[in-house]
C-alpha cells in the first residue's frame, strides 16, 4: 500500500510542485495520474521512489516511512519498484538483453542465474528474438517493451509508469497498455502517469487528476 | 557485464583522457624512479666512503721508509687510530693494473716511478679525524698530499641531501599534479556517463556498484603509468651502467641487483595505484554524491 499524507513538495528555486496531496494506492489497484504538463506527475512518481522528498507530509510504502529510509532500504525500496519512462532511459551500449540483466546484475546476481530469468521474462514480452540488438535498432514499441522487461525481471510489487506511451503510436500504445494490464492481473500495483485520453477514457480505472499540484479529482472508473 | 569490463569500457572509449591521465602518471613515477635510485646510489656510495680509510697521505718521492715509520708510531700513539696501511709504489701500481686491466693503453703509460707512496689512515670514529690530521699536517716530511676524506664526505652528504630535497619537492608536486589531473579525468567521465548512472540508480544499483569501475579505472592508470616508468628507468640504468661503473670503480653499487629493482617495482606500483585510487576517490567523492 501507498499512503501520502499532507504531502508538499517545493523544488529549490521556489516552485511548488505538489500541495495537499492525500492519497492510498492499495495493493494490485492500477491507477492513472494525469494532469497537463507541470501538474506534477512525475514528481509524484519520483516521491514514490524516493528520487526526491517532500518538503512537508508523510509518505509510506508498504508500512515504511520513506523520509525517515536509510541508504540500503533505499536500494531495497527502488528493487521493489519497478519504473518506466516515457524516454525509455536505455544503456545505448548494452543490448536488450544486457539492459534488461542490468537490473539482476545491480543486487548481485550470478551471470549463470540472471539467463534464464532475462529469457524468461523476454518471452512473457515478446522480445526474444530482438535480444541480442542495441536500444537504437529496436522500435518505439519495442524500446519500451524493453524497458517494462526491465521493471519486470525484479518481480516489483509496483511498477510506476511515467508517460510510458508519449512517444508511441496508436496501436503500439495499445499493446503496451494491455501488458500493464496482464501485469498489473498478475498482482503487481501499475501507477501510471499519462496524457492519453483515449487509453484512459476507454480502460475505466481509478483516474486521479492533478491541477496544479493539487488533487482535483479522485474516481474510481475516472475518465479524463 | 563484469565491473572490470565496465572499467575497461570507461578507458578504452576515451583514448585521449587515458592517454593523459597515463602520461602524467608515467611522468611523475618516473620521477620519483630516477629519484629513488639516485637517493639509494648516494647512500651506498656515502657509506663506502664512510667505512673507508679516511686520510690518505701521498708522500713525496725522498721520503725514506723509517720517516714513514715513525709517522706510523705516531699516529698509533694516539689510539685513535683502528688500521693503518701503507702502500708502496709497487702495490700502487699493481692496484693501479687491478683497476684497469681492460685498457691496456692506459697500463702502457704507467710505471711504478709516476705513482706515489701512500699511507691509508683509518680512524676509530670520524670525530677524531680532525686531530689525526693535524698531526700529519705538522709531520717535516715530504708529503705531497693529505685526502682527507672528511671533506668528501661532507659534500657528499650535502649532496644526498639536497638530491632527497629536490626529489621530494618534485615528485610531490608531480604526484598532486596526478592526483589532480585523474580527479578531472574521472570526474569527466562521470559527467558524460549522467544518463548511465541516473538509470543505474533507478534500477537499485549502489553507490558502490557505480562508484567501483571508476575507482579501478584510476587504479588502472597508477598501474600502467608506474610499470612504464619503472621499465624505462630500468631500462636506462642498465643502459648507462657500463658509462658509470668506470665513473665509479670500486664503489659496489653497480649493476644493481635484480631484487633491489623488483622493490623498487613494488614500491611504484603500490604508489602509483594509491595515487589512482586516491584521485578517483576524490572524484566520485566529488562528483556522485
Amino acid at each position: 500500500m501507498i499512503q501520502f499524507k499532507n504531502i508538499i513538495k517545493k523544488f529549490g528555486n521556489g516552485l511548488l510542485a505538489l500541495s495537499d496531496i492525500n492519497l492510498v494506492v492499495e495493493n494490485q489497484e492500477f491507477v492513472f495520474i494525469t494532469g497537463k504538463s507541470g501538474a506534477g506527475k512525475t514528481t509524484l512518481l519520483r516521491l514514490i521512489i524516493r528520487d526526491v522528498l517532500p518538503t512537508s507530509g508523510v509518505i509510506s510504502v508498504d508500512g515504511d516511512d520513506l523520509i525517515k529510509l536509510s541508504g540500503k532500504k533505499t536500494l531495497e525500496l527502488r528493487r521493489k519498484v519497478g519504473m518506466v519512462f516515457q524516454d525509455f532511459k536505455l544503456l545505448t551500449d548494452r543490448t536488450v538483453f544486457e539492459n534488461v540483466a542490468l537490473a539482476l546484475e545491480v543486487v548481485g546476481r550470478k551471470p549463470k542465474e540472471i539467463k534464464p530469468e532475462v529469457e524468461k521474462v523476454l518471452t512473457q514480452i515478446g522480445l526474444l528474438n530482438q535480444k541480442d540488438l542495441f536500444p537504437i535498432q529496436l522500435s518505439g514499441g519495442e524500446a519500451q517493451r524493453t524497458v517494462i522487461a526491465r521493471a519486470l525481471i525484479t518481480k516489483p510489487k509496483i511498477l510506476l509508469a511515467d508517460e510510458p506511451t508519449g512517444n508511441l503510436d496508436h496501436v503500439t500504445s495499445w499493446d503496451i497498455l494491455k501488458l500493464l494490464e496482464e501485469i498489473n492481473q498478475n498482482g503487481t500495483t501499475v501507477i501510471m502517469a499519462t496524457h492519453n485520453v483515449d487509453i484512459v477514457n476507454k480502460l475505466k480505472k481509478r483516474v486521479v487528476v492533478l491541477e496544479k499540484g493539487k488533487i482535483k479529482r479522485d474516481e474510481k472508473e475516472g475518465k479524463y | 557485464m563484469t565491473l572490470l569490463k565496465t572499467a575497461w569500457q570507461h578507458i578504452r572509449r576515451s583514448p585521449y583522457q587515458t592517454l593523459t591521465a597515463i602520461m602524467i602518471m608515467l611522468l611523475t613515477m618516473f620521477a620519483a624512479s630516477v629519484f629513488l635510485v639516485a637517493a639509494y646510489g648516494s647512500s651506498v656510495i656515502l657509506n663506502y666512503f664512510e667505512s673507508k680509510p679516511q686520510i690518505t697521505v701521498f708522500f713525496k718521492d725522498e721520503v725514506k721508509r723509517e720517516e714513514i715509520n715513525s709517522l706510523e708510531d705516531k699516529l698509533k700513539g694516539t689510539e685513535k687510530v683502528s688500521s693503518l696501511k701503507y702502500i708502496s709504489k709497487e702495490e700502487a701500481l699493481a692496484i693501479y693494473k687491478e683497476q684497469n686491466k681492460d685498457d691496456p693503453l692506459l697500463l702502457e703509460l704507467v710505471t711504478a716511478n709516476i705513482l706515489p707512496a701512500s699511507l691509508e689512515v683509518s680512524a676509530k670514529d670520524v670525530k677524531h679525524l680532525g686531530e689525526l690530521n693535524n698531526i700529519i699536517k705538522n709531520e717535516k716530511i715530504g708529503i705531497d698530499e693529505v685526502v682527507y676524506q672528511k671533506d668528501i664526505i661532507d659534500s657528499l652528504i650535502s649532496w644526498t641531501n639536497a638530491i632527497r630535497t629536490i626529489g621530494v619537492v618534485l615528485v610531490g608536486f608531480l604526484t598532486a599534479t596526478s592526483l589532480l589531473i585523474i580527479l578531472m579525468v574521472v570526474g569527466l567521465k562521470i559527467g558524460q556517463k549522467k544518463e548511465e548512472i541516473e538509470i543505474l540508480r533507478l534500477v537499485g544499483a549502489s553507490n558502490w556498484y557505480i562508484r567501483k569501475p571508476f575507482i579501478f579505472e584510476g587504479a588502472f592508470y597508477g598501474f600502467i603509468g608506474s610499470s612504464l616508468a619503472w621499465l624505462i628507468s630500468y631500462g636506462l640504468i642498465i643502459y648507462a651502467t657500463p658509462y658509470l661503473s668506470s665513473f665509479l670503480s670500486g664503489i659496489p653499487l653497480l649493476p644493481l641487483a635484480p631484487i633491489l629493482m623488483i622493490k623498487f617495482l613494488g614500491i611504484e606500483i603500490l604508489t602509483g595505484m594509491s595515487v589512482g585510487i586516491t584521485g578517483s576517490l576524490l572524484a566520485v567523492w566529488r562528483y556522485l554524491r
